[in-house]
């Protein structure tokens, strides 16, 4: 059924015009490329116009917090009037609100979070709007709070649970923003419909009702889509015709997104080796030159920096530097030993030199020791540039997710279109050990969060006993975490449906619950201490420990010492069990995800003592990298205990490590470092591990920029699975980041 | 198996030798040189005993990291454990990894047979005369010269490295004379002049040890690539 013989000329294969199916399309039509960065051109005349005009608004938007924010509108996909930076020097255009920079305020959500952002920014919300949200109709929040049962209330206010997406969106949602430049809106529409009229058949349980109701949301959603985009002066009811339209097209899928919701991370999937379809074309027909291409891609990702959410300054704490998690991921191999590497690849890099470095969009490389040599070294290349790129498995991701997946927020793989995931925050583990010692109380504010525990007497904690105790209680969490996450998505589904970003899925694609764990590495070597230490718990009035004395050495994770990594992957193997357990909202699967991105700050703030010696208060080490200064056998030795960490049936929404080196350390010359990066990276994930944030840089560096941050505008720096500007960061949490260890000493 | 005195294991070394490496810095050695930034490592006090199984092992564990780099023994001196050292090399190269000496070229004899398993040498050529050799390093040169006849004959490929002082040996005579001088090692691969640092001051107070170059400012980085120039003319 070719009926789009102008738009899909040239392009090879058939199914995937038959039936909904990028990843074929790609595989069928790709050229890789093996070359080195010599081709790639500097940013246009018009590029840098738009971009000078960005700049100061970015300025203008840190001195104030915001830029401005809409008040008499709320989100929707085609609901404000279209709006442009510099329309004449503009190649691609949207932007989310008709002005750069200014916020959304999406209420459906909850009307609290509205209000308390609009606050503290001294903006007030449309009194019309704010009658409508409280008065004729319910938020997702309201929805949650008449459910949580009281175990949920108690373990988020002690902040067992925290960061739970129970007032905002939920996010980690990526649609398959390239079908529309594939396929054009009609097509996609035909298709909905038909997935519609074949549910007629079935018995009309409550989730096919459901599903049918979602489905029409979700044909309303490509329609506003097709107004949206006529709106700018296009018409994507047809599929793209040329490289520009292609990426305007892709674009206006992801502007629909985050039009319509304001979730954690917005990320926007695997677009760069699809577009080089289009730009191959047209160079074939002589209709586009490499400063062109260039020009168009710098566009793009000026446009995904622009883009911007409504958040309070809470929120800020917890995941500081305004991040979007505009994930884009690049590379990775198909089945065929081939890698999915383009000249388009190094156009996304190269962005971060011809626009400076900035944390957003999230590169993320998909690596794999086949990867072309050129490729690797000029990944390694930009990192010792910018600090602005993370590395992610492709060998341990692919087996699960094929070769079209892409990443989520940080680390969280899922196979693009076919996949949704369903976040759920974390869960902190290191508080749960304390609960098992102190029979289930706050050991901050004495509250009974689980019930039916005892107290602890012991002089000296028995390793045996806690880890029954630590068991029972693990299994009473994950019950309270999973009615958390059950009730939450269930809400999120009735109140803030994503209609938008699910249109741009399969029909009922299989879906991921994804758990998380916070303290991880205090929760490791704390059971080392109780096992090959002498912990005494010190007491207070009522019991409850709120220190421990240690006596003797214990083995700490992060020296790839099998005695304590091996309590590493069984806790993490424990906790996964008993969250699989439970029956989980529309029939998905539990993930699991040991990541914290800056929250491990507040996470640690809120823990007491913890019996490794950590005093109370004392931030977490961030994802799952060994606790600061504990990783006392070098740089591998700290690798390979957390690539111990099991991903496949375990840890499948990710393991985050961030590394950090010293320059000088990396090796003597540009060339050496390059090639020590790139081998380090080979070593790391041959054997399996998952993740790495990489840095190269010096705490000097770090040290000079708290002292004169106007000196560091655009210093980079990654932090478990994201990119942030460091000087956005708070002083707590830039110190924190400083006392990390940085590997290499002379 | 022997059992050699280590001071400590890096299991990410990026600077010594080619592609990442295991460095394994061994206790002990005899020369005293005015610059020397590692003290804690003349002597065999605070020693980690271990044994030359226990460094294959790790080297095994982490293969997938040596592949394009190795191992390198550094010290001290690590020519002064020599059946340690032998052991360490023969077991490396059993499992197929590139080995590496960092040294001074003083130990104790058996150099055939230590370089014989040896894939690479950083040479410290402290200084190339009698005299100044002896101010730097407190000792005579002939034990040098012995190394150094055993490596020309062996042909080994060869990183030369000197530190520079200032007023010391930061002459361009100097360096031009380093340069005639190392054309006796038939494959130079590289050739590396450090400049001097004050970052082991602070472990000669904590060891209380007179710090023999009191005052003694560090080397200007730039002078140092200047010179450096003049190597690759």
């Amino acid at each position: 059924m070719n009926i789009y013989e102008e738009e899909w000329r040239q392009f090879k294969g058939t199914e995937w015009k038959e039936s909904i199916d990028v990843a074929k399309f790609i595989e069928e039509n790709y050229q890789e490329y093996t070359g080195e960065d010599t081709f790639l051109a500097g940013p246009s005349e018009k590029t840098k116009k738009v971009w000078s005009i960005c700049e100061d608004l970015l300025r203008q938007e840190l001195e104030k917090g915001v830029l401005d924010i809409e008040v008499n509108r709320v989100s929707g996909i085609n609901n404000f009037e279209p709006g442009y930076i510099d329309k004449e020097s503009e190649v691609i255009v949207g932007l989310q609100t008709d002005a750069p920079l200014k916020r959304i305020v999406n209420p459906y959500g909850g009307m609290r979070m509205v209000e308390q952002a609009l606050g503290a920014y001294g903006y007030t919300l449309n009194p019309d709007i704010k009658k409508h949200f409280t008065t004729y109709r319910r938020t997702h929040n309201d929805g949650v709070f008449a459910a949580y049962p009281s175990d949920v209330r108690r373990a988020r206010h002690n902040a067992l649970l925290t960061g739970l997406p129970d007032a905002y969106g939920r996010g980690r949602i990526i649609g398959d923003y390239r079908r529309i430049a594939l396929y054009g809106i009609d097509y996609l529409v035909e298709k909905k419909q038909e997935d519609l009229k074949a549910l007629e058949s079935l018995d009309l349980t409550e989730y096919i009702i459901r599903l049918r109701e979602e489905i029409n949301l979700q044909i309303l959603a490509l329609q506003d889509m097709k107004a949206m985009a006529a709106s700018y002066g296009f018409d994507i009811s047809k599929p793209a015709k040329t490289a520009q339209e292609a990426i305007q097209w892709t674009y206006f899928g992801y502007l629909a997104a985050i039009k319509e919701n304001n979730g954690a991370a917005m990320s926007l999937g695997r677009t760069s080796t699809f577009l080089d379809i289009y730009m191959e074309r047209d160079f074939c027909e002589g209709t586009l030159t490499e400063e062109q291409a260039q020009e168009l891609i710098d566009q793009f990702i000026i446009k995904l920096r622009m883009a911007r959410h409504l958040r309070t300054p809470e929120y800020n704490e917890l995941f500081a530097g305004d991040p979007t998690w505009v994930t884009e991921s690049i590379g990775g191999m198909l089945e065929n030993g081939h890698s999915l590497v383009t000249k388009n690849s190094y156009r996304y890099l190269h962005t971060l030199i011809n626009l400076s470095s900035a944390p957003e969009p999230n590169m993320t490389i998909l690596w794999s020791d086949h990867l072309p040599e050129n490729f690797k070294k000029y990944c390694a290349k930009i990192s010792i540039l910018t600090d602005s790129i993370q590395y992610e498995n492709d060998e341990v991701m692919r087996p699960l997710h094929g070769s079209d997946y892409a990443i989520a927020c940080c680390v969280s793989a899922m196979t693009v279109g076919k996949q949704m995931q369903f976040f759920g925050a974390r869960c902190n583990l290191a508080k749960a050990l304390l609960y098992a010692i102190n029979g289930g109380c706050d050991e901050r504010t004495g509250d009974v969060v689980v019930e039916g525990f005892e107290k602890m007497t012991d002089d000296v904690l028995d390793y045996d006993k806690v880890m029954t105790a630590y068991d029972s209680m693990l299994e009473r969490v994950s019950k309270t975490y999973v009615d958390a996450m059950n009730i939450i998505h269930y809400m999120h589904d009735k109140y803030a449906y994503e209609a938008g970003q699910m249109a741009l899925h399969d029909t009922d694609p299989e879906k991921l619950m994804a758990f998380g764990i916070a303290g991880f590495s205090v929760a490791v070597d704390s059971l080392s201490a109780i096992k090959y230490a002498t912990v005494r718990p010190i007491r207070d009035e009522n019991g409850i420990a709120i220190d421990f004395d240690i006596e003797g050495d214990f083995p700490k994770y992060g020296n790839d010492d099998d005695r304590v990594d091996q309590i590493a992957v069984d806790l993490a193997q424990l906790f996964h069990q008993k969250l699989s357990a439970h029956p989980l909202y529309k029939g998905a699967r539990a993930t699991l995800s040991i990541l914290t991105i800056t929250s491990n700050v507040v996470y640690g703030k809120k823990t007491g003592a913890t019996p490794d010696g950590r005093e109370a208060g004392v931030p977490f080490a961030p994802g799952a990298n060994p606790m600061h200064g504990r990783d006392e056998s070098g740089a591998i030795a700290s690798l390979n205990s957390v690539a111990k960490i099991p991903y496949a049936n375990c840890c499948e929404d990710g393991i985050s490590n961030t590394f950090s080196i010293v320059p000088d350390a990396l090796g003597h010359t540009e060339e050496e470092r390059i090639d020590n990066l790139v081998h380090l990276m080979d070593g790391y994930f041959t054997r399996g591990a998952q993740h790495l944030n990489v840095n190269v840089l010096n705490r000097e560096t770090l040290l000079d920029a708290m002292e004169h941050p106007d000196n560091y505008p655009t210093l980079t720096i990654r932090i478990s699975g994201y990119a942030v500007r460091f000087n956005r960061l708070s002083k707590e949490q830039q110190l924190e980041v400083i006392n990390r260890t940085f590997h290499g000493s002379i | 198996m022997q059992t050699g005195y280590i001071d400590s294991i890096e299991t990410m070394g990026l600077v010594d030798g080619p592609g990442i490496r295991m460095v394994v810095f061994l206790k002990g050695c005899q020369l005293r040189c005015l610059y020397c930034h590692n003290p804690e490592t003349w002597d065999r006090v605070h020693s980690l005993l271990t044994t030359s199984e226990d460094i294959a092992f790790r080297v095994k564990r982490n293969l997938s990291y040596y592949q394009n780099g190795g191992i390198t023994f550094s010290g001290g001196e690590p020519l002064l454990q020599p059946e340690f050292l032998i052991d360490c090399l023969k077991r490396c190269k059993e499992l197929g990894v590139h080995t590496a000496l960092d040294t001074a070229g003083v130990g104790i004899g058996q150099y055939e047979e230590i370089l014989s398993y040896t894939d690479l040498v950083i040479l410290d050529i402290k200084a190339i005369r009698e005299e100044d050799y002896q101010k730097i390093t407190g000792h005579a040169m002939a034990e040098f010269e012995k190394f150094k006849e055993v490596l020309v004959r062996l042909q080994k490929p060869v990183w030369i490295r000197q530190v520079i002082v200032p007023g010391m040996n930061d002459t361009e005579e100097n360096i031009l004379e380093l340069k005639e001088y190392i054309k006796q090692f038939p494959k130079v691969e590289k050739v590396e002049l450090l400049p001097y640092h004050l970052l082991g001051v602070e472990k000669y107070h904590r060891l209380h040890i007179p710090y023999p170059l009191e005052g003694v400012p560090a080397m200007a980085e730039d002078k140092v690539q200047k010179l450096t120039e003049l190597l690759k003319r």
